[in-house]
Formats: structure tokens, sequence, C-alpha cells
């Protein structure tokens, strides 16, 4: 269905090659999965596969590339639209028109396809995805899990053998991720539609995929494959995939029932062993954060209500729940961007509405969802001194946290220039520069790879150690299991949990990290913590 | 007895008939709509033209659809009302006495030697306050006709219709109707956001300050919107042979040569003969325009999902809009003084029974057309 034959891609005529030598082929119905760390080149590839690389973006292109027979030299995206349908990283801003009926026909009407015909398939298409309901609802009123479906729906209406997604569900909660997922599989299975995936969050699609494809830093595939026997040796792996690397089971369980199989063995051996308890503050010392009773209304939709929230000096607590539940909310009220209609907060003993500038920034700090909307400047340098001066602190203080958190990222780059990755670290060092005492971040682990993660959960947890106190809103319970000290779960506007991230993410299958799963009823949450525990076994032994 | 029965129930059947919900077709809604501003223009008569005002608010009423954008209407008739306010407030101020009856006498403002001709104050005359009252009253009736048709029709399905040549320009107009409050979205967040790093929200630094990565952002959105169109199959066009393209081409050339011309001879002369010979180029001109369009049109392979339909009632629509043009036109041709209500001297306006029964038919369509779906878009 699809074949590379010996593709090397560049965008820069005398650059260095994105993706090189990757020779393979996709035979029809198969689902597969691309993954690599950041910049590896997963994108390029799969535009490559309709023709946006080089068509659409530009840049060399040398071997073949072809789908059903078709080869993407001769054939334009537009001419490809009736064999492979993308699905882009963000829903919203590809939509062409404004209501999800007319956006399911916008294909078909450009295929040029007869009305009887395209009246049926949005019929089908609309009953195969659920959307029936929302035929006639404007597409901006959508929640993020009936976006990504629509957008879905709006390729599939123009049956095309191949389905392309970058990173579908990066921006889900953990219920829309699973419904997204549902659907694809049922495609799949009942169309036979081969199915090519980009995807950083492992943990929720490698067990749908049946070959993997993993692309090196340098562009190169590294190897291509089962899951099983990728995820074996793979840089980039989902927890259950250490979990089993730690416990040396074979074969690499990839899911949680694999998992489970071979874990009755590794309960035993751990029983009587504990989790180290993660530092609980001392509750006669000041809080740093204190809502109380908070209620915040956006027009007539009120966004939280009577929300009790205490955070302490050393604090790590993860907000979580639906996307739309309230979390940014939250967070926006902490930095005193939100009038609170009723009900009082307080962020080290003042009101933040009150405060502004260096005086506001010294007390508490947010990094936004976009963590490009802090950056203005047009190099590094100059965004880091006119965050020092934002600040009020000595000249190169920001761009020494820069070389901290993010020693790659060159002074000359422009913001925009940045990965994901290096751009969240960056911002974070500009609200690091002012040393708030109360550090806040927004969904900051979206887009980012496992490396990138590993290395924002080491840097929040020193942060916490040296007495900054840290709220996050993140949908990824991996990140919450593996830093957080409290998690706080928020249900239309409302906390429906609070309590010890061991408490709170193991009652709850949605929440739970796969290495809870796999062992539950034990306490575990991360690898790290069953590595060390076996560690402390041999050391005993 | 079955007699009576049978009447019993074609009454109930009369009554209970109800066309089943449906959108009328926009262009039937606009070309009654434009129908009625024709014959608007036509008349200074104050009472066709409050009928003309009544007969689109009365059809507004009865099938103006629950979506926001129909809620335009009222915007329109305060407009009309604006427009004569203002025209009578202008003729009272600066108006030229002619006439002779005194309504009221203002004081005068004496202005300077070379300022001399223009009059500001001064007494009021009946006479061309009536006629301000009348050109004020036309120009509002054409402005609520034209509202009508707006709340009347979807702005998507009137893009919807517009011929295949010109198709882009819909899909731009779309683009652009989604675009905008995402880029306002963007302005809000971005602005709100420079608190985050201690700067002024508001003032002309932070406007400035926000431009750029507004901008990169919207950048960013439309070439993410560009590769999703081209992925789409937006753009595939039927291949052509250039025999044909060389045919659109030509019509489309004649067409616009046609018509300059025609307006040359129009406008340029003075006399009555050359003149009629400009119409019939400028009518030529834009019949070669249109067909230029439709084999332009052919080149693209675009279909359309669920187009609207011409039905009786969008027909009958369509009829009732021409008929009062044309009636209104006839009337003013049979008896002009009975559509130029006269101000010199003032006289009562009549009511010419042609463009009365024009009225009429025009506020048809408030009960035949079949009602607009509940679910709107």
């Amino acid at each position: 269905m699809i074949e590379f034959d010996d593709v090397s891609i560049r965008y820069e005529p005398d650059g260095s090659d994105i993706l090189t030598g990757i020779d393979m082929f996709i035979s029809e119905g198969e689902f597969v999965l691309v993954v690599g760390s950041t910049g590896s080149g997963k994108s390029t590839l799969l535009s490559s596969i309709n023709g946006l690389v080089p068509h659409f973006t530009g840049g060399v292109l040398r071997g073949e590339v072809r789908v059903d027979g078709r080869s993407t030299r001769e054939h334009r995206p537009r001419d490809l639209a009736d064999i492979v349908g993308v699905v882009p990283q963000d829903p919203l801003a590809s939509f062409v028109t404004d209501t999800v009926e007319e956006e399911l026909a916008y294909t078909m009407e450009c295929l040029g396809l007869a009305p009887t015909v395209m009246r049926r398939r949005v019929e089908e298409t609309l009953d195969l995805l659920g959307l029936e309901e929302l035929r006639n609802r404007p597409l901006r009123t959508l929640s993020g899990g009936q976006r990504q479906r629509a957008a879905i729906g709006a390729v599939l209406t123009a049956h095309p053998k191949i389905l392309v997604l970058d990173e579908p569900t990066s921006a889900l909660d953990p219920g829309a991720a699973e419904e997204v997922l549902a659907a694809l599989h049922r495609l799949v299975h009942d169309l036979g539609i081969t199915v090519v995936m980009a995807e950083h969050r492992l943990e929720r699609v490698v067990q749908y995929a049946d070959r993997v494809i993993e692309l090196s830093g340098s562009g190169r595939a590294i190897a291509i494959g089962e899951p099983t026997t990728i995820m074996a040796t793979a840089h980039i792996a989902p927890p259950v995939v250490h979990l089993g690397r730690v416990a040396g089971w074979h074969p690499t369980p990839i899911t949680i029932r694999d998992a489970r199989r071979h874990a009755d063995a590794l309960r035993t051996l751990l029983t009587g062993q504990v989790p180290p308890l993660r530092a609980v503050p001392d509750p006669n010392s000041p809080p740093i954060a204190n809502l109380d009773s908070l209620r915040v209304q956006h027009g007539t939709v009120t966004a939280l209500r009577d929300v009790n929230l205490r955070v302490d000096q050393g604090d790590i607590v993860a907000l979580m729940g639906r996307n739309g539940a309230g979390k940014s909310t939250l967070l926006h009220t902490l930095v005193g961007g939100l009038t609170p209609t009723r009900g009082s907060v307080d962020v080290t003993g003042s009101d933040p509405r009150q405060l502004a500038g260096p005086e506001l920034l010294a007390r508490v700090g947010l990094v936004p969802q976009e963590p490009a909307d802090l950056l203005e400047a047009a190099t590094v340098a100059a965004e880091c001194a006119a965050s020092d001066k934002d600040a009020g602190c000595d000249s190169g203080t920001t761009r020494a946290i820069v070389a901290l958190l993010a020693p790659d990222v060159t002074d000359s780059t422009h913001p925009r220039d940045l990965s994901e990755g290096q751009r969240l670290l960056v911002a974070l060092a500009i609200i690091l520069a002012a040393r708030p005492r109360l550090i806040c971040l927004d969904e900051p682990t979206r887009g980012l790879d496992y490396p990138t993660k590993a290395r924002l959960a080491t840097i929040l947890t020193d942060l916490a150690e040296a007495g900054h106190a840290i709220v996050l809103a993140t949908h990824d319970v991996e990140l919450a299991a593996e830093v957080a000290h409290r998690v706080v779960i928020l249900a239309d506007g409302e906390v429906v949990a609070d309590g010890p991230t061991s408490q709170v993410v193991t009652s709850s299958p949605m929440f739970a990290p796969q290495v809870s799963k796999v062992l539950s009823p034990q306490p575990w949450l991360t690898v790290g913590q069953v590595q060390r525990a076996l560690a402390n076994l041999g050391g005993t032994a | 007895m079955s007699t009576i029965t049978r009447q019993a129930s074609l009454t109930q059947a009369a009554r209970s008939y109800r066309p089943e919900a449906r959108w009328l077709h926009p262009m039937a809604w606009w070309s009654w709509a434009i129908g009625l501003a024709i014959a608007a223009s036509s008349t200074t008569n104050p009472l066709l033209l409050m009928g003309i005002i009544a007969v689109a608010a009365l059809v507004v009423d009865r099938r103006k659809p629950q979506a926001p954008w129909a809620r335009s209407f009222s915007f329109f008739l305060r407009i009309a009302l604006l427009i004569v306010i203002i025209r009578v407030l202008a003729q009272i101020l600066f108006g030229a006495p002619t006439g002779t009856l005194a309504v009221i006498s203002l004081p005068a403002l004496t202005l300077p030697e070379w300022f001399a001709g223009v009059r500001i104050g001064g007494t009021v005359m009946l006479e061309p306050l009536l006629q301000s009252v009348y050109d004020g009253l036309r120009l509002a009736a054409i402005i609520v006709a034209i509202g009508a048709a707006g709340s009347l029709a979807s702005p998507a399905r009137v893009l919807k219709s517009v011929p295949a040549a010109v198709y882009e320009v819909g899909v731009s107009v779309v683009v652009a109707s989604t675009f905008l409050p995402q880029l306002v979205g963007d302005v809000s967040r971005i602005r709100a956001n420079r608190r985050l790093r201690g700067r002024p929200e508001t003032g002309v630094r932070a406007l400035t300050g926000t431009m750029l990565p507004v901008l990169h952002s919207a950048m960013d959105r439309s070439i993410t919107l560009a590769a999703a169109m081209d992925s789409r199959g937006y753009g595939r066009t039927a291949d052509r042979s250039t025999a044909d393209r060389l045919r659109t081409g030509t019509a489309l050339l004649a067409g616009i040569v046609f018509i300059a011309v025609g307006l040359f001879f129009l406008l340029g002369t003075a006399s009555q003969d050359w003149e009629n010979w400009g119409l019939g180029i400028v009518a030529l001109g834009i019949v070669s325009a249109a067909v230029s369009l439709a084999l332009a049109g052919r080149r693209s392979t675009r279909t359309r999902y669920r187009p609207d339909h011409w039905h009786r009632a969008d027909i009958a629509t369509l009829a009732c809009g021409s008929f009062t043009a044309i009636a209104f036109a006839l009337a003013a041709r049979i008896d002009p003084s009975g559509m130029a209500t006269a101000t010199q001297p003032p006289t009562w306006p009549s009511l010419p029974l042609l463009a009365l029964t024009a009225l009429v038919v025009a506020a048809l369509p408030a009960f035949f057309t079949p009602q607009p779906p509940k679910d709107f878009r």
C-alpha cells in the first residue's frame, strides 16, 4: 500500500538530511506506529506519504514514495486526497467549514462525488464515529475528543485506503483519548484501513499497533518490526516496557494484560517493601497558596465552584480532570489573571490581583499551555535580557537558568524555531528568573518525548526540594505519578478528589499509571520506585 | 352528512396544513428582498413606503430562524430610523426655505460674507420638510428590505449557492469568518499572558508587544489550514483543452470591453440615441461575461453537498418579489402623481390600487413559505 524506496529528505538544498535512506513497505490494513524523539523526523515522514513533503513544504526528496501504486513525484497532495486521509495535529486549525456535517462533506465535494453518494457516506460516517448528535454543531464548540473524531470523519468520508495521524491524542484527557483510539481500532478491524500514526504517548497506543517504526535522532529508521521486538530494545518506551526490562520479563510486555501475567512473581518479591513516602510538608507552616471557597464565572458558565485548595512549601500538586473541567481557570486565578466572583485567593499572604510587575513575578509564575505566548523577542538572548529586566534581577540570570535547563539552546535561535520541549524549558527559565515561591505549569508535557519529560520531572522535583511550591495541570497520568505529592481531580469546576498521589490515582482506572495497574493492589506508581526497591533487596540479600 | 364530514375534514386539513420545515433557497429570499428594494426606490409615497417596511417586518417576524445571524433585523430597523431622523434634521438645519407654509422659526446663524449661500437655521417650511421625510423613508425602506434578506437567508447558505467559477471567493469568506474569532481569541489570550511576565496588559506597549506573537500564530494557523485543504483535495481541476481555455478567455475579454464601451456611450454623450446604443452594448457585455463564467465553472470538478433546490414555494417567493418591483414600476408610469406624492403644495398621499395589490402580494411569502428548521446552523 505504501512503499518507501530509499527515501531521503532535506529541507535546505545544502543542509543535512531530516530523513535518510528510509526503505520500507507497509501493506494493506496494517496499523503502523512511528516513534522517535522530538526532531527525529516523524512529522516529515508522515507528511511525505501524501506528498505534502516536498510539494507543499518545499525541500528535496530523493528516492521515491509510492502510495497505492501512485508516485508522489507526479501526484500532488490534492491528487492523492482520495487515497490518503491526513488528520493533522491540531484539528481546529485545519477545519475548513463551520459545522460538523459540512466538514464531513468537504473532501467529497472537492473530489466531485455525486450528491447521493455524499449524502449516504456522511450518514454512515456520522454513525461510525458516533457524531450523529453533533451533526449541526459548530466545530468550535466541540470538545477535544469530539474535534478529533470530527477530523477523522472528515477525511474518512472520501473512503481513503490510508489514514495518517500526527499525535492524535497528545492534547486529550485519558477518557477522550480512549474514545478516539477505540474509533480508530474499529476502522482498522472493520474497514481494513491502513493506519500510520505518530505518537509520543506510547502507553496509550502501542498495544494497538501491528508494527512499529523507530526513528533515530539522525533521521534513520533504526528498526521496523513487531511492537514486542522493537520495544525490547527501543530508547523510547512506555513505563510498562521499562518495568518489564527492570524485572527481566521475556518477551517484553507491551500491554497491561501481558505484564500482569508475569507480575505475580514480582509482587511476591516486593512483598514487605513499601515505596518511599514523599516528603509531607509541615502543616503548621504558613501555606504558599490558599484558595477559600472559590467561585469563578466565565459569562454565564461557572468554571469553578467552591474550590478549597492549600499548597504548601515543597509541595507538587497535580491538577487532573477532563478538558474543560476548570484546570486552566484555576491556574490563571492563582496568578491573578482572573477575578473570582466569590471566595478568596491568597498567594504568600497577598491577593495576586493586587500585584503586578516584579512583585508578582517573585511570588507566582505560570508557564501557559502555549509557552510561545510568553515569547516576544527575536532571539533567545534578547528574550533572556528582557526577562532579566522584567524580573528586576541581575543581567545574565535567565540565560544561566536556560543553560542549566536546556543546555543545547543557542543564543541566536529564534524562539519559534526551538523544539516544543526547548520552548517549554526556555519559558520555564524565564518564569524561574524571578524565583517565584509558587510555580504553575499548564499542560507541560504536550508534545514532549520521554527523555524531555524525564528531564522535566527531575527539574520539578529539584525545584520542590529547593522550597518552591508547584501546581501543574496535566492529562499525563505518568508524569503525575512520577512527580506529584498530591493529586487534585476537578470535574465540572468542582474538586472531586484531593489526596496523596498514591491514593488518588490508584483508586480510579482512568488516572492510574501503568505500573500501578500492573502491580495493584501493591501501591507502586513508577518504574523508579520498583527499581530502587529491587536494588535494596539485592543489597540486603 | 357525508358532505358535512368531508367539509369539516377539509377545513381541518386546511387549518392544520403546515409545510414541512425546511430552508427556503437563500436566493429566493434575496430576490424577494431586492424586488422590495427596487419597488421602494420607485416611489416617494409615504404610505407605500411604510407599507413596504411593514411587509418586510411581517415576513421576518414569521419566518426568521432561531440563529444568531437572524437577530440583525432590529439593527437594520434602527439604522433606518436613524436615516430618516438625520435626513429631517439636515433639512431643518441646512435646507433652503422653498415653500409658503412656515412650521417653526428657528434662530438663524449669520455666516460671514465668504461663506454666502449656506444657511443655518431660520424659518422651517413644511414643503421641503415633507420632501425630506419622504426621501428619508425611501432610503429607510430599501435598507429594511436588504436587512430582511440578511436575517431570513443564512449567510453560509448564500455563499454555498454562488456560481462555481467564483467559488474561491466564497471559500475565502468562509475561512475568514472562522479565522477572525480565532484571531480575536489569540489577541486576548496573548495579552492576558503578558501579565505572566510582569508586563502591563493594556496600553500602547502591550499592543505592540502582542502583535508579533499574534501574527506568528495567525501565520502558523494559515499554513496548517492551507496544508489541510491541499491534502483534502482543494483545487483539483479537470483537464481542459487549449481551445476551451481560449474560448473562456475571449468571452471574458469581450464582455469587459463591451461593458466599458457601453458605459462610455451611456455616460459620455448627451444624445438619447447614443444612450440607447450604450444600453444595448452593456447588456451584450454582461451576457458575454456570464458565458465566460459558466465556461470557467465547467473546469471545476467540485460537486455540492445537499445543495438548495428551487421548490414551488421558492419560485413563488421569487415571483412575489419580482411582481412587486414590476407593479411599482408600472404604477409609476400609469399614475405618476400617486406614486410620487406632491409636496408643492402638500397633498394627502393617495393609494394607487396596483401598488397596493403589489404590497399584498409581497406579504404572501409570510404565509405560504415553509418554516425554517428548528436546529439551525
